[in-house]
Protein backbone atom coordinates (compact mmCIF):
# COMPACT_ATOMS: atom_id res chain seq x y z
CA UNK A 1 0.00 0.00 0.00
CA UNK A 2 2.58 1.84 -0.60
CA UNK A 3 2.16 3.66 -3.75
CA UNK A 4 -1.21 6.49 -4.06
CA UNK A 5 -2.47 7.17 -7.51
CA UNK A 6 -6.17 9.02 -8.40
CA UNK A 7 -8.29 6.43 -10.16
CA UNK A 8 -8.93 9.18 -12.69
CA UNK A 9 -4.77 9.66 -13.52
CA UNK A 10 -4.90 5.43 -14.05
CA UNK A 11 -7.90 5.98 -16.50
CA UNK A 12 -6.41 9.01 -18.65
CA UNK A 13 -3.06 6.99 -18.96
CA UNK A 14 -4.29 3.74 -20.22
CA UNK A 15 -6.86 5.61 -22.27
CA UNK A 16 -4.03 7.05 -24.14
CA UNK A 17 -2.47 3.26 -24.55
CA UNK A 18 -5.74 2.33 -25.63
CA UNK A 19 -6.19 4.89 -28.35
CA UNK A 20 -2.72 3.58 -30.11
CA UNK A 21 -3.96 -0.16 -29.86
CA UNK A 22 -7.31 0.45 -30.78
CA UNK A 23 -8.64 3.32 -33.86
CA UNK A 24 -11.87 2.69 -33.26
CA UNK A 25 -12.11 4.05 -29.91
CA UNK A 26 -13.31 7.43 -29.53
CA UNK A 27 -13.15 9.62 -26.15
CA UNK A 28 -16.36 12.29 -25.42
CA UNK A 29 -16.42 14.87 -22.69
CA UNK A 30 -18.67 17.42 -21.48
CA UNK A 31 -15.88 20.37 -20.82
CA UNK A 32 -13.96 18.82 -17.99
CA UNK A 33 -11.18 17.17 -19.94
CA UNK A 34 -8.83 18.47 -17.44
CA UNK A 35 -10.49 16.97 -14.14
CA UNK A 36 -11.80 13.44 -15.22
CA UNK A 37 -7.82 13.53 -17.36
CA UNK A 38 -9.94 12.45 -20.92
CA UNK A 39 -7.42 15.39 -21.87
CA UNK A 40 -4.40 13.05 -22.31
CA UNK A 41 -6.60 11.03 -25.22
CA UNK A 42 -7.73 14.67 -26.40
CA UNK A 43 -4.03 15.71 -26.89
CA UNK A 44 -2.73 12.70 -28.53
CA UNK A 45 -5.78 11.81 -30.82
CA UNK A 46 -7.96 15.11 -31.24
CA UNK A 47 -9.61 13.61 -34.06
CA UNK A 48 -11.04 11.08 -32.49
CA UNK A 49 -11.91 13.16 -29.07
CA UNK A 50 -14.72 15.50 -29.32
CA UNK A 51 -15.82 18.07 -26.58
CA UNK A 52 -19.57 17.97 -26.51
CA UNK A 53 -19.62 21.37 -24.49
CA UNK A 54 -21.63 21.53 -21.47
CA UNK A 55 -24.58 19.54 -22.82
CA UNK A 56 -24.61 16.22 -20.69
CA UNK A 57 -27.42 14.53 -22.05
CA UNK A 58 -26.41 15.79 -25.79
CA UNK A 59 -22.90 14.20 -25.28
CA UNK A 60 -24.14 10.27 -24.18
CA UNK A 61 -26.73 10.42 -27.38
CA UNK A 62 -23.96 11.30 -29.23
CA UNK A 63 -22.01 8.43 -28.00
CA UNK A 64 -25.02 6.39 -28.34
CA UNK A 65 -24.71 7.10 -32.13
CA UNK A 66 -21.09 6.70 -32.75
CA UNK A 67 -21.41 2.97 -31.28
CA UNK A 68 -23.99 2.54 -33.78
CA UNK A 69 -21.35 3.51 -35.99
CA UNK A 70 -19.04 0.97 -35.09
CA UNK A 71 -17.22 2.83 -32.56
CA UNK A 72 -16.02 2.70 -29.30
CA UNK A 73 -17.31 5.42 -26.97
CA UNK A 74 -15.70 6.38 -24.09
CA UNK A 75 -18.04 9.57 -22.49
CA UNK A 76 -16.51 11.19 -19.24
CA UNK A 77 -18.02 13.70 -16.74
CA UNK A 78 -18.21 13.66 -13.37
CA UNK A 79 -20.28 10.92 -12.07
CA UNK A 80 -23.41 13.19 -10.61
CA UNK A 81 -23.65 14.42 -13.98
CA UNK A 82 -23.53 11.27 -15.78
CA UNK A 83 -25.66 9.23 -13.98
CA UNK A 84 -27.55 12.28 -13.04
CA UNK A 85 -28.16 14.79 -15.77
CA UNK A 86 -28.08 12.26 -18.58
CA UNK A 87 -29.48 9.41 -17.11
CA UNK A 88 -32.76 9.16 -19.19
CA UNK A 89 -30.52 9.15 -22.34
CA UNK A 90 -28.15 6.16 -20.63
CA UNK A 91 -31.09 4.29 -20.28
CA UNK A 92 -33.09 4.99 -23.33
CA UNK A 93 -30.30 5.78 -26.39
CA UNK A 94 -27.48 3.64 -24.82
CA UNK A 95 -28.43 0.48 -22.39
CA UNK A 96 -31.86 -0.17 -24.42
CA UNK A 97 -29.97 -0.95 -27.29
CA UNK A 98 -27.18 -2.53 -25.58
CA UNK A 99 -25.15 0.22 -26.79
CA UNK A 100 -21.53 -0.61 -26.81
CA UNK A 101 -20.68 2.53 -24.81
CA UNK A 102 -18.59 2.84 -21.93
CA UNK A 103 -19.79 5.73 -19.41
CA UNK A 104 -16.10 6.90 -17.15
CA UNK A 105 -17.49 9.17 -14.70
CA UNK A 106 -14.84 10.74 -12.12
CA UNK A 107 -15.44 13.02 -8.94
CA UNK A 108 -17.42 10.16 -8.07
CA UNK A 109 -18.49 10.05 -3.91
CA UNK A 110 -18.05 12.24 -1.24
CA UNK A 111 -14.14 12.64 -1.51
CA UNK A 112 -14.23 15.22 -4.45
CA UNK A 113 -14.64 17.09 -1.25
CA UNK A 114 -14.65 21.40 -1.31
CA UNK A 115 -17.31 21.50 -4.20
CA UNK A 116 -19.73 20.13 -1.55
CA UNK A 117 -22.97 18.12 -1.66
CA UNK A 118 -24.30 19.78 -4.96
CA UNK A 119 -21.16 17.81 -6.56
CA UNK A 120 -21.30 14.89 -4.43
CA UNK A 121 -22.77 11.57 -6.23
CA UNK A 122 -23.70 9.68 -3.71
CA UNK A 123 -26.63 7.89 -4.86
CA UNK A 124 -25.06 7.10 -9.02
CA UNK A 125 -24.53 3.21 -8.26
CA UNK A 126 -27.81 3.00 -7.28
CA UNK A 127 -29.52 4.49 -10.42
CA UNK A 128 -26.95 2.88 -12.79
CA UNK A 129 -27.21 -0.97 -11.07
CA UNK A 130 -30.84 0.07 -11.69
CA UNK A 131 -30.82 0.01 -15.77
CA UNK A 132 -31.01 -3.40 -17.15
CA UNK A 133 -28.46 -4.23 -19.17
CA UNK A 134 -25.67 -2.35 -17.40
CA UNK A 135 -22.53 -3.20 -16.15
CA UNK A 136 -21.22 -1.24 -13.10
CA UNK A 137 -17.76 -1.30 -12.37
CA UNK A 138 -16.18 0.46 -8.96
CA UNK A 139 -12.36 0.08 -9.00
CA UNK A 140 -10.82 0.21 -5.85
CA UNK A 141 -7.23 1.42 -7.29
CA UNK A 142 -4.93 2.82 -10.39
CA UNK A 143 -4.20 -0.85 -10.88
CA UNK A 144 -7.23 -1.57 -11.01
CA UNK A 145 -8.64 0.93 -13.02
CA UNK A 146 -5.92 0.44 -16.02
CA UNK A 147 -7.32 -3.06 -16.22
CA UNK A 148 -11.27 -2.54 -15.68
CA UNK A 149 -10.89 0.13 -18.48
CA UNK A 150 -9.53 -2.38 -21.07
CA UNK A 151 -11.97 -4.98 -20.20
CA UNK A 152 -14.71 -2.37 -20.54
CA UNK A 153 -13.21 -1.79 -23.94
CA UNK A 154 -12.88 -5.68 -24.79
CA UNK A 155 -16.51 -6.17 -23.75
CA UNK A 156 -19.42 -5.36 -25.80
CA UNK A 157 -22.10 -3.66 -24.17
CA UNK A 158 -23.02 -0.60 -21.76
CA UNK A 159 -20.49 -0.12 -19.02
CA UNK A 160 -20.61 2.38 -16.30
CA UNK A 161 -17.23 2.64 -14.24
CA UNK A 162 -16.85 5.36 -11.16
CA UNK A 163 -13.88 6.72 -10.36
CA UNK A 164 -12.55 9.11 -7.59
CA UNK A 165 -10.81 12.48 -7.86
CA UNK A 166 -8.33 12.15 -5.15
CA UNK A 167 -5.09 9.75 -5.10
CA UNK A 168 -6.06 6.23 -3.12
CA UNK A 169 -3.45 3.74 -2.04
CA UNK A 170 -2.70 0.80 -4.14
CA UNK A 171 -4.19 -2.60 -3.12
CA UNK A 172 -3.71 -4.62 -6.00
CA UNK A 173 -0.16 -5.24 -8.00
CA UNK A 174 -0.12 -4.61 -11.09
CA UNK A 175 -0.23 -8.31 -12.35
CA UNK A 176 -3.31 -9.04 -10.50
CA UNK A 177 -6.28 -10.79 -12.11
CA UNK A 178 -9.14 -8.89 -13.35
CA UNK A 179 -12.66 -10.06 -14.84
CA UNK A 180 -15.95 -8.24 -15.00
CA UNK A 181 -18.07 -9.86 -12.31
CA UNK A 182 -15.80 -11.19 -10.67
CA UNK A 183 -14.87 -10.60 -6.81
CA UNK A 184 -11.60 -11.05 -5.04
CA UNK A 185 -10.55 -12.32 -1.78
CA UNK A 186 -8.01 -10.26 -0.27
CA UNK A 187 -7.66 -11.43 2.87
CA UNK A 188 -8.54 -14.49 4.63
CA UNK A 189 -11.00 -14.53 7.56
CA UNK A 190 -13.37 -17.01 9.22
CA UNK A 191 -15.08 -14.80 11.92
CA UNK A 192 -16.90 -12.05 9.41
CA UNK A 193 -16.19 -10.62 5.99
CA UNK A 194 -16.08 -7.22 4.90
CA UNK A 195 -18.19 -6.64 1.61
CA UNK A 196 -16.60 -3.29 -0.47
CA UNK A 197 -16.21 -1.48 -2.75
CA UNK A 198 -13.68 1.40 -4.74
CA UNK A 199 -11.77 3.32 -1.99
CA UNK A 200 -13.64 1.53 0.93
CA UNK A 201 -11.11 -1.44 0.13
CA UNK A 202 -8.25 -0.31 1.41
CA UNK A 203 -10.14 1.43 4.40
CA UNK A 204 -11.46 -2.35 5.00
CA UNK A 205 -8.04 -4.10 4.59
CA UNK A 206 -6.60 -1.83 7.26
CA UNK A 207 -9.99 -2.41 9.83
CA UNK A 208 -8.96 -6.42 8.86
CA UNK A 209 -5.32 -5.86 10.41
CA UNK A 210 -6.60 -4.10 13.46
CA UNK A 211 -9.08 -6.72 14.02
CA UNK A 212 -6.57 -9.06 14.36
CA UNK A 213 -4.95 -8.00 16.92
CA UNK A 214 -8.10 -7.81 19.09
CA UNK A 215 -8.32 -11.74 17.67
CA UNK A 216 -10.99 -11.27 15.21
CA UNK A 217 -10.13 -12.84 11.92
CA UNK A 218 -11.77 -11.04 9.08
CA UNK A 219 -11.86 -11.90 5.56
CA UNK A 220 -11.91 -9.02 2.94
CA UNK A 221 -13.91 -8.99 -0.25
CA UNK A 222 -13.45 -6.52 -3.02
CA UNK A 223 -16.36 -6.56 -5.47
CA UNK A 224 -15.16 -3.71 -8.39
CA UNK A 225 -18.09 -5.32 -9.85
CA UNK A 226 -21.35 -3.95 -8.37
CA UNK A 227 -23.59 -5.46 -11.45
CA UNK A 228 -23.20 -8.49 -12.15
CA UNK A 229 -23.09 -9.35 -8.64
CA UNK A 230 -20.53 -11.69 -8.17
CA UNK A 231 -22.82 -14.20 -6.14
CA UNK A 232 -20.34 -17.18 -5.42
CA UNK A 233 -17.65 -15.21 -3.70
CA UNK A 234 -21.04 -13.86 -1.67
CA UNK A 235 -21.89 -17.42 -0.50
CA UNK A 236 -19.16 -18.60 -0.40
CA UNK A 237 -18.17 -15.60 2.61
CA UNK A 238 -21.58 -15.71 3.94
CA UNK A 239 -21.82 -19.60 4.36
CA UNK A 240 -17.85 -19.40 6.24
CA UNK A 241 -17.67 -16.49 8.30
CA UNK A 242 -21.71 -16.08 9.12
CA UNK A 243 -21.65 -12.24 9.25
CA UNK A 244 -21.10 -9.75 6.43
CA UNK A 245 -20.27 -5.83 6.52
CA UNK A 246 -20.52 -3.84 3.11
CA UNK A 247 -18.62 -0.44 3.08
CA UNK A 248 -18.76 1.98 0.51
CA UNK A 249 -18.44 5.66 -0.17
CA UNK A 250 -21.87 5.80 -1.59
CA UNK A 251 -25.18 5.92 -0.15
CA UNK A 252 -26.48 2.47 1.36
CA UNK A 253 -29.83 3.06 -0.18
CA UNK A 254 -29.44 0.83 -3.35
CA UNK A 255 -25.63 0.38 -4.15
CA UNK A 256 -22.98 -2.40 -2.95
CA UNK A 257 -25.02 -2.61 0.37
CA UNK A 258 -28.18 -3.08 -1.11
CA UNK A 259 -26.80 -5.14 -4.19
CA UNK A 260 -25.39 -7.88 -1.59
CA UNK A 261 -28.69 -7.48 1.03
CA UNK A 262 -30.93 -8.35 -2.01
CA UNK A 263 -28.59 -11.09 -3.16
CA UNK A 264 -28.19 -12.68 0.51
CA UNK A 265 -31.50 -12.41 1.66
CA UNK A 266 -32.58 -14.55 -0.72
CA UNK A 267 -29.75 -17.24 -1.11
CA UNK A 268 -28.40 -16.80 2.46
CA UNK A 269 -29.40 -14.64 5.11
CA UNK A 270 -27.00 -13.97 7.40
CA UNK A 271 -26.64 -11.05 9.82
CA UNK A 272 -25.21 -8.07 7.81
CA UNK A 273 -24.66 -4.23 8.52
CA UNK A 274 -24.06 -1.84 5.26
CA UNK A 275 -21.52 0.76 5.90
CA UNK A 276 -21.92 3.45 4.02
CA UNK A 277 -23.97 7.73 3.65
CA UNK A 278 -27.49 6.92 5.63
CA UNK A 279 -29.90 8.69 3.42
CA UNK A 280 -27.33 12.25 2.75
CA UNK A 281 -26.38 14.97 1.11
CA UNK A 282 -22.82 15.17 0.60
CA UNK A 283 -21.20 18.29 2.28
CA UNK A 284 -18.29 20.75 2.05
CA UNK A 285 -14.80 19.69 3.44
CA UNK A 286 -11.03 18.00 2.29
CA UNK A 287 -11.55 14.54 1.62
CA UNK A 288 -9.78 12.93 4.86
CA UNK A 289 -12.37 14.98 7.01
CA UNK A 290 -15.42 13.95 4.99
CA UNK A 291 -14.22 10.03 5.11
CA UNK A 292 -14.49 10.92 8.97
CA UNK A 293 -17.40 13.01 8.94
CA UNK A 294 -19.44 10.13 6.96
CA UNK A 295 -18.02 7.40 9.02
CA UNK A 296 -16.08 5.61 6.68
CA UNK A 297 -12.74 5.18 8.04
CA UNK A 298 -11.73 2.27 9.22
CA UNK A 299 -12.31 2.69 12.91
CA UNK A 300 -16.00 2.87 11.66
CA UNK A 301 -15.16 -0.49 10.32
CA UNK A 302 -13.75 -1.91 12.63
CA UNK A 303 -16.42 -0.76 15.12
CA UNK A 304 -19.02 -2.47 12.40
CA UNK A 305 -17.50 -5.84 13.21
CA UNK A 306 -17.98 -5.75 16.36
CA UNK A 307 -21.05 -5.02 16.23
CA UNK A 308 -22.05 -7.51 13.58
CA UNK A 309 -20.38 -10.20 15.75
CA UNK A 310 -22.54 -9.42 18.48
CA UNK A 311 -25.88 -9.88 16.23
CA UNK A 312 -24.55 -13.82 15.32
CA UNK B 1 -32.23 28.62 -53.37
CA UNK B 2 -35.86 27.65 -54.19
CA UNK B 3 -35.71 23.99 -54.42
CA UNK B 4 -38.44 23.61 -57.59
CA UNK B 5 -35.69 24.98 -59.77
CA UNK B 6 -33.98 21.65 -59.53
CA UNK B 7 -35.41 19.00 -61.73
CA UNK B 8 -32.91 16.14 -61.57
CA UNK B 9 -36.43 13.89 -61.22
CA UNK B 10 -39.02 13.80 -63.83
CA UNK B 11 -42.42 13.67 -62.98
CA UNK B 12 -43.09 10.01 -63.54
CA UNK B 13 -41.07 9.43 -61.11
CA UNK B 14 -43.06 11.48 -58.50
CA UNK B 15 -45.72 10.26 -59.40
CA UNK B 16 -44.84 6.69 -58.79
CA UNK B 17 -43.62 7.95 -55.36
CA UNK B 18 -46.57 9.83 -54.48
CA UNK B 19 -48.58 6.50 -55.43
CA UNK B 20 -46.16 4.82 -53.15
CA UNK B 21 -46.75 7.28 -50.29
CA UNK B 22 -50.64 6.49 -51.05
CA UNK B 23 -50.26 2.72 -50.53
CA UNK B 24 -48.19 3.30 -47.47
CA UNK B 25 -50.56 5.68 -46.12
CA UNK B 26 -53.28 2.41 -46.83
CA UNK B 27 -50.98 -0.21 -44.64
CA UNK B 28 -50.34 2.53 -41.99
CA UNK B 29 -54.09 2.82 -41.38
CA UNK B 30 -54.80 -1.29 -41.91
CA UNK B 31 -51.58 -1.61 -39.41
CA UNK B 32 -53.27 0.57 -36.66
CA UNK B 33 -56.61 -0.55 -37.13
CA UNK B 34 -55.20 -3.89 -36.52
CA UNK B 35 -53.37 -3.36 -33.47
CA UNK B 36 -56.07 -1.50 -31.96
CA UNK B 37 -53.31 0.86 -30.24
CA UNK B 38 -50.50 3.66 -31.53
CA UNK B 39 -50.36 6.98 -33.46
CA UNK B 40 -52.27 8.12 -36.51
CA UNK B 41 -51.85 11.45 -37.25
CA UNK B 42 -47.96 11.73 -37.00
CA UNK B 43 -47.66 8.72 -38.73
CA UNK B 44 -49.40 10.20 -41.95
CA UNK B 45 -48.22 13.50 -41.67
CA UNK B 46 -44.42 12.42 -41.69
CA UNK B 47 -45.34 8.96 -44.64
CA UNK B 48 -44.23 11.91 -47.57
CA UNK B 49 -40.75 12.22 -46.42
CA UNK B 50 -40.34 8.51 -45.12
CA UNK B 51 -41.37 7.15 -48.60
CA UNK B 52 -39.17 10.34 -50.41
CA UNK B 53 -36.39 8.59 -48.07
CA UNK B 54 -36.35 4.98 -48.76
CA UNK B 55 -37.61 4.83 -52.14
CA UNK B 56 -35.54 7.99 -53.88
CA UNK B 57 -32.96 9.29 -51.72
CA UNK B 58 -31.49 6.91 -49.07
CA UNK B 59 -29.04 3.90 -50.54
CA UNK B 60 -29.56 1.01 -48.62
CA UNK B 61 -30.26 -3.04 -49.20
CA UNK B 62 -32.64 -4.78 -47.55
CA UNK B 63 -31.66 -7.78 -48.05
CA UNK B 64 -28.29 -6.67 -45.87
CA UNK B 65 -29.65 -4.26 -43.54
CA UNK B 66 -25.78 -3.54 -42.21
CA UNK B 67 -24.46 -3.27 -45.12
CA UNK B 68 -21.62 -0.58 -44.09
CA UNK B 69 -22.38 1.93 -47.00
CA UNK B 70 -26.24 2.46 -46.15
CA UNK B 71 -27.29 5.87 -45.37
CA UNK B 72 -28.82 5.84 -42.02
CA UNK B 73 -32.30 6.89 -40.61
CA UNK B 74 -33.29 8.20 -37.01
CA UNK B 75 -37.07 8.42 -36.84
CA UNK B 76 -36.58 10.89 -33.58
CA UNK B 77 -40.30 11.07 -33.29
CA UNK B 78 -40.54 7.21 -32.18
CA UNK B 79 -44.13 7.37 -32.01
CA UNK B 80 -44.73 7.34 -35.71
CA UNK B 81 -42.93 3.94 -35.66
CA UNK B 82 -45.97 2.63 -37.73
CA UNK B 83 -44.76 5.26 -40.83
CA UNK B 84 -41.08 3.59 -40.30
CA UNK B 85 -42.18 -0.42 -40.29
CA UNK B 86 -44.62 0.17 -43.40
CA UNK B 87 -41.73 1.71 -45.47
CA UNK B 88 -39.43 -1.08 -43.93
CA UNK B 89 -41.82 -3.59 -44.79
CA UNK B 90 -42.60 -2.34 -48.51
CA UNK B 91 -38.99 -2.35 -48.91
CA UNK B 92 -38.56 -6.07 -48.02
CA UNK B 93 -36.86 -5.54 -44.62
CA UNK B 94 -38.89 -8.11 -43.41
CA UNK B 95 -42.65 -9.83 -44.59
CA UNK B 96 -45.97 -7.34 -44.64
CA UNK B 97 -47.87 -9.38 -43.32
CA UNK B 98 -45.51 -8.66 -39.41
CA UNK B 99 -47.45 -5.62 -39.98
CA UNK B 100 -50.65 -7.22 -38.20
CA UNK B 101 -48.13 -7.94 -35.34
CA UNK B 102 -47.61 -4.55 -34.05
CA UNK B 103 -47.36 -3.94 -30.73
CA UNK B 104 -48.44 -7.13 -29.68
CA UNK B 105 -47.07 -9.49 -27.32
CA UNK B 106 -43.11 -10.94 -29.01
CA UNK B 107 -44.13 -9.24 -32.23
CA UNK B 108 -40.73 -7.70 -33.39
CA UNK B 109 -42.69 -4.35 -34.20
CA UNK B 110 -42.83 -2.37 -31.02
CA UNK B 111 -44.53 0.09 -29.86
CA UNK B 112 -41.66 2.72 -30.61
CA UNK B 113 -38.88 1.51 -32.52
CA UNK B 114 -36.32 -0.88 -31.06
CA UNK B 115 -32.79 -1.59 -32.75
CA UNK B 116 -32.47 -5.31 -31.14
CA UNK B 117 -35.29 -6.64 -32.76
CA UNK B 118 -36.69 -4.84 -35.98
CA UNK B 119 -34.29 -5.21 -39.52
CA UNK B 120 -33.52 -2.11 -40.73
CA UNK B 121 -34.21 -0.17 -37.45
CA UNK B 122 -31.17 1.94 -36.56
CA UNK B 123 -31.53 2.91 -33.06
CA UNK B 124 -33.83 3.13 -29.72
CA UNK B 125 -35.84 5.80 -29.93
CA UNK B 126 -39.49 6.92 -28.07
CA UNK B 127 -38.13 9.33 -25.55
CA UNK B 128 -38.48 12.53 -27.82
CA UNK B 129 -35.53 14.70 -28.27
CA UNK B 130 -33.02 12.04 -28.23
CA UNK B 131 -32.80 10.94 -31.76
CA UNK B 132 -30.84 13.86 -33.07
CA UNK B 133 -27.73 13.13 -30.59
CA UNK B 134 -27.72 9.53 -32.30
CA UNK B 135 -27.83 10.77 -35.59
CA UNK B 136 -25.03 13.23 -34.85
CA UNK B 137 -22.61 10.63 -33.24
CA UNK B 138 -23.67 8.36 -36.07
CA UNK B 139 -22.60 11.54 -39.04
CA UNK B 140 -19.15 11.92 -36.96
CA UNK B 141 -18.58 8.36 -36.74
CA UNK B 142 -18.89 7.64 -40.99
CA UNK B 143 -16.96 10.95 -40.87
CA UNK B 144 -13.94 9.24 -39.49
CA UNK B 145 -14.83 6.42 -41.45
CA UNK B 146 -14.15 8.51 -44.42
CA UNK B 147 -17.75 6.66 -45.34
CA UNK B 148 -19.84 8.73 -47.69
CA UNK B 149 -23.10 7.65 -46.44
CA UNK B 150 -25.84 10.16 -45.08
CA UNK B 151 -27.91 10.73 -41.64
CA UNK B 152 -31.40 11.41 -42.21
CA UNK B 153 -33.19 12.18 -38.81
CA UNK B 154 -37.11 12.96 -38.60
CA UNK B 155 -38.15 15.29 -35.45
CA UNK B 156 -41.39 16.51 -35.06
CA UNK B 157 -42.55 19.89 -33.93
CA UNK B 158 -43.26 18.92 -30.73
CA UNK B 159 -40.20 17.46 -29.87
CA UNK B 160 -37.93 20.40 -30.84
CA UNK B 161 -39.58 21.28 -27.23
CA UNK B 162 -37.13 19.46 -25.95
CA UNK B 163 -33.30 20.65 -24.67
CA UNK B 164 -31.14 18.07 -26.00
CA UNK B 165 -32.93 18.76 -29.59
CA UNK B 166 -30.97 22.23 -29.19
CA UNK B 167 -27.77 20.80 -27.76
CA UNK B 168 -27.75 18.08 -30.79
CA UNK B 169 -28.31 21.42 -33.08
CA UNK B 170 -25.33 23.46 -31.65
CA UNK B 171 -23.36 20.33 -31.78
CA UNK B 172 -24.21 19.61 -35.27
CA UNK B 173 -23.87 22.99 -36.59
CA UNK B 174 -20.49 23.15 -34.42
CA UNK B 175 -18.86 20.38 -36.21
CA UNK B 176 -20.26 21.03 -39.31
CA UNK B 177 -22.04 17.87 -40.14
CA UNK B 178 -22.72 18.15 -43.90
CA UNK B 179 -23.40 14.46 -43.64
CA UNK B 180 -26.73 15.38 -41.78
CA UNK B 181 -29.80 15.84 -42.36
CA UNK B 182 -32.66 16.55 -40.35
CA UNK B 183 -36.22 16.80 -41.78
CA UNK B 184 -38.46 18.64 -39.10
CA UNK B 185 -42.36 17.12 -39.72
CA UNK B 186 -44.02 20.44 -38.77
CA UNK B 187 -48.07 19.52 -38.46
CA UNK B 188 -48.53 22.41 -35.91
CA UNK B 189 -50.44 19.38 -33.02
CA UNK B 190 -49.27 17.92 -30.06
CA UNK B 191 -50.69 15.80 -27.50
CA UNK B 192 -52.32 18.35 -25.54
CA UNK B 193 -53.08 20.55 -28.57
CA UNK B 194 -51.88 23.42 -30.75
CA UNK B 195 -47.91 23.25 -30.26
CA UNK B 196 -47.99 27.36 -30.16
CA UNK B 197 -50.08 26.74 -27.07
CA UNK B 198 -48.39 24.25 -25.55
CA UNK B 199 -45.39 25.55 -26.13
CA UNK B 200 -44.28 27.40 -29.19
CA UNK B 201 -41.36 26.23 -31.05
CA UNK B 202 -41.57 28.75 -33.91
CA UNK B 203 -39.46 29.69 -35.65
CA UNK B 204 -38.68 26.66 -36.67
CA UNK B 205 -36.18 27.72 -39.59
CA UNK B 206 -34.38 30.99 -37.82
CA UNK B 207 -33.68 28.55 -35.22
CA UNK B 208 -31.96 25.81 -36.69
CA UNK B 209 -30.09 28.71 -39.06
CA UNK B 210 -28.86 30.27 -35.92
CA UNK B 211 -27.67 26.97 -35.27
CA UNK B 212 -25.45 27.25 -38.20
CA UNK B 213 -27.51 24.94 -40.05
CA UNK B 214 -29.04 24.58 -43.78
CA UNK B 215 -32.45 25.52 -44.09
CA UNK B 216 -34.64 24.68 -46.16
CA UNK B 217 -38.79 25.27 -45.84
CA UNK B 218 -41.04 23.15 -47.89
CA UNK B 219 -44.50 21.51 -48.08
CA UNK B 220 -43.93 18.47 -46.47
CA UNK B 221 -46.64 16.94 -48.68
CA UNK B 222 -45.38 17.84 -52.04
CA UNK B 223 -43.26 15.29 -53.05
CA UNK B 224 -41.36 16.80 -55.79
CA UNK B 225 -40.69 19.68 -53.20
CA UNK B 226 -38.96 16.84 -50.68
CA UNK B 227 -37.03 15.01 -53.29
CA UNK B 228 -35.73 18.30 -54.24
CA UNK B 229 -34.85 19.52 -50.54
CA UNK B 230 -32.92 16.17 -50.04
CA UNK B 231 -30.88 16.55 -53.36
CA UNK B 232 -30.15 19.91 -52.33
CA UNK B 233 -29.15 18.98 -48.93
CA UNK B 234 -26.68 16.32 -50.40
CA UNK B 235 -25.09 19.18 -51.84
CA UNK B 236 -24.44 21.16 -49.19
CA UNK B 237 -20.37 21.51 -47.59
CA UNK B 238 -20.02 22.42 -44.48
CA UNK B 239 -23.14 22.65 -42.32
CA UNK B 240 -26.03 20.26 -41.69
CA UNK B 241 -29.54 20.80 -43.92
CA UNK B 242 -32.78 21.22 -41.95
CA UNK B 243 -35.59 20.24 -43.81
CA UNK B 244 -38.17 22.54 -42.49
CA UNK B 245 -41.60 20.73 -43.64
CA UNK B 246 -44.67 22.17 -43.55
CA UNK B 247 -47.17 19.24 -42.75
CA UNK B 248 -51.04 18.03 -42.13
CA UNK B 249 -51.11 15.95 -39.22
CA UNK B 250 -53.68 12.63 -40.24
CA UNK B 251 -52.67 14.01 -44.10
CA UNK B 252 -54.47 11.89 -46.52
CA UNK B 253 -57.55 11.05 -44.22
CA UNK B 254 -59.83 13.62 -44.15
CA UNK B 255 -61.59 13.18 -40.63
CA UNK B 256 -58.45 12.87 -39.19
CA UNK B 257 -56.67 15.88 -40.43
CA UNK B 258 -56.03 18.56 -38.04
CA UNK B 259 -57.58 16.96 -35.06
CA UNK B 260 -54.58 16.43 -31.87
CA UNK B 261 -57.55 13.74 -30.82
CA UNK B 262 -55.86 11.64 -33.06
CA UNK B 263 -52.42 11.87 -32.06
CA UNK B 264 -52.19 8.39 -29.94
CA UNK B 265 -55.54 7.32 -31.54
CA UNK B 266 -55.86 4.16 -33.83
CA UNK B 267 -58.67 3.92 -36.39
CA UNK B 268 -61.81 2.04 -35.32
CA UNK B 269 -63.93 -0.36 -36.88
CA UNK B 270 -66.14 2.39 -38.16
CA UNK B 271 -63.90 4.38 -39.01
CA UNK B 272 -61.77 2.22 -41.23
CA UNK B 273 -63.71 1.69 -44.44
CA UNK B 274 -63.99 5.31 -44.38
CA UNK B 275 -60.67 6.32 -43.80
CA UNK B 276 -59.90 3.22 -46.49
CA UNK B 277 -62.24 5.42 -48.83
CA UNK B 278 -60.09 8.61 -48.47
CA UNK B 279 -56.97 7.13 -49.29
CA UNK B 280 -58.75 5.94 -52.60
CA UNK B 281 -58.73 2.17 -51.58
CA UNK B 282 -61.63 -0.18 -51.56
CA UNK B 283 -62.15 -2.03 -48.05
CA UNK B 284 -62.41 -5.53 -48.54
CA UNK B 285 -61.69 -6.72 -45.00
Amino acid sequence: MSTMIATRDAYGQTLGELGEENRDIVVLDADLSGSTKTGVFAKKFPERFFNMGIAEANMVGTAAGLAAAGKIPFVSTFAVFASGRAWEQIRQSVAYPKANVKIVATHGGVTVGEDGGSHQSVEDIAIMRAIPNMTVIVPADGPETAKAIRAAATMKGPVYIRLGRNKVPTVFADDAPFAVGKGAELAGGSDLTFVTTGLMTAQALVAAERLKAEGVSARVVHLATIKPLDGEILLRAARETGAIVTAEEHSVVGGLGGAVAEFLGEHCPVPLKRVGIYDRFGTSGKAEELLKYFSLMPEDLAEAAREILARK
Amino acid sequence: MTVTERNSVDSEKIRLLEDKARQLRVAIVKTLHKSQSGHTGGSLSAIDMVTALYFHTMRHKPDEPAWAGRDRFVLCKGHAAPALYVALAEAGYFPKEDLMTLRRLGSHLQGHPDSKVTPGVEVCTGSLGQGLSMANGMALGLRLDGSASRVYALLGDGELQEGQVWEAAMAAGHYKLDNLCALIDVNRLQIDGEVAKVMNVEPVTDKFRAFGWNVIDVDGHSMAAIVAALEQAATVKGQPTAIVARTVKGKGVSFFENKASYHGVAPSDEELPKALECLGEQCNL
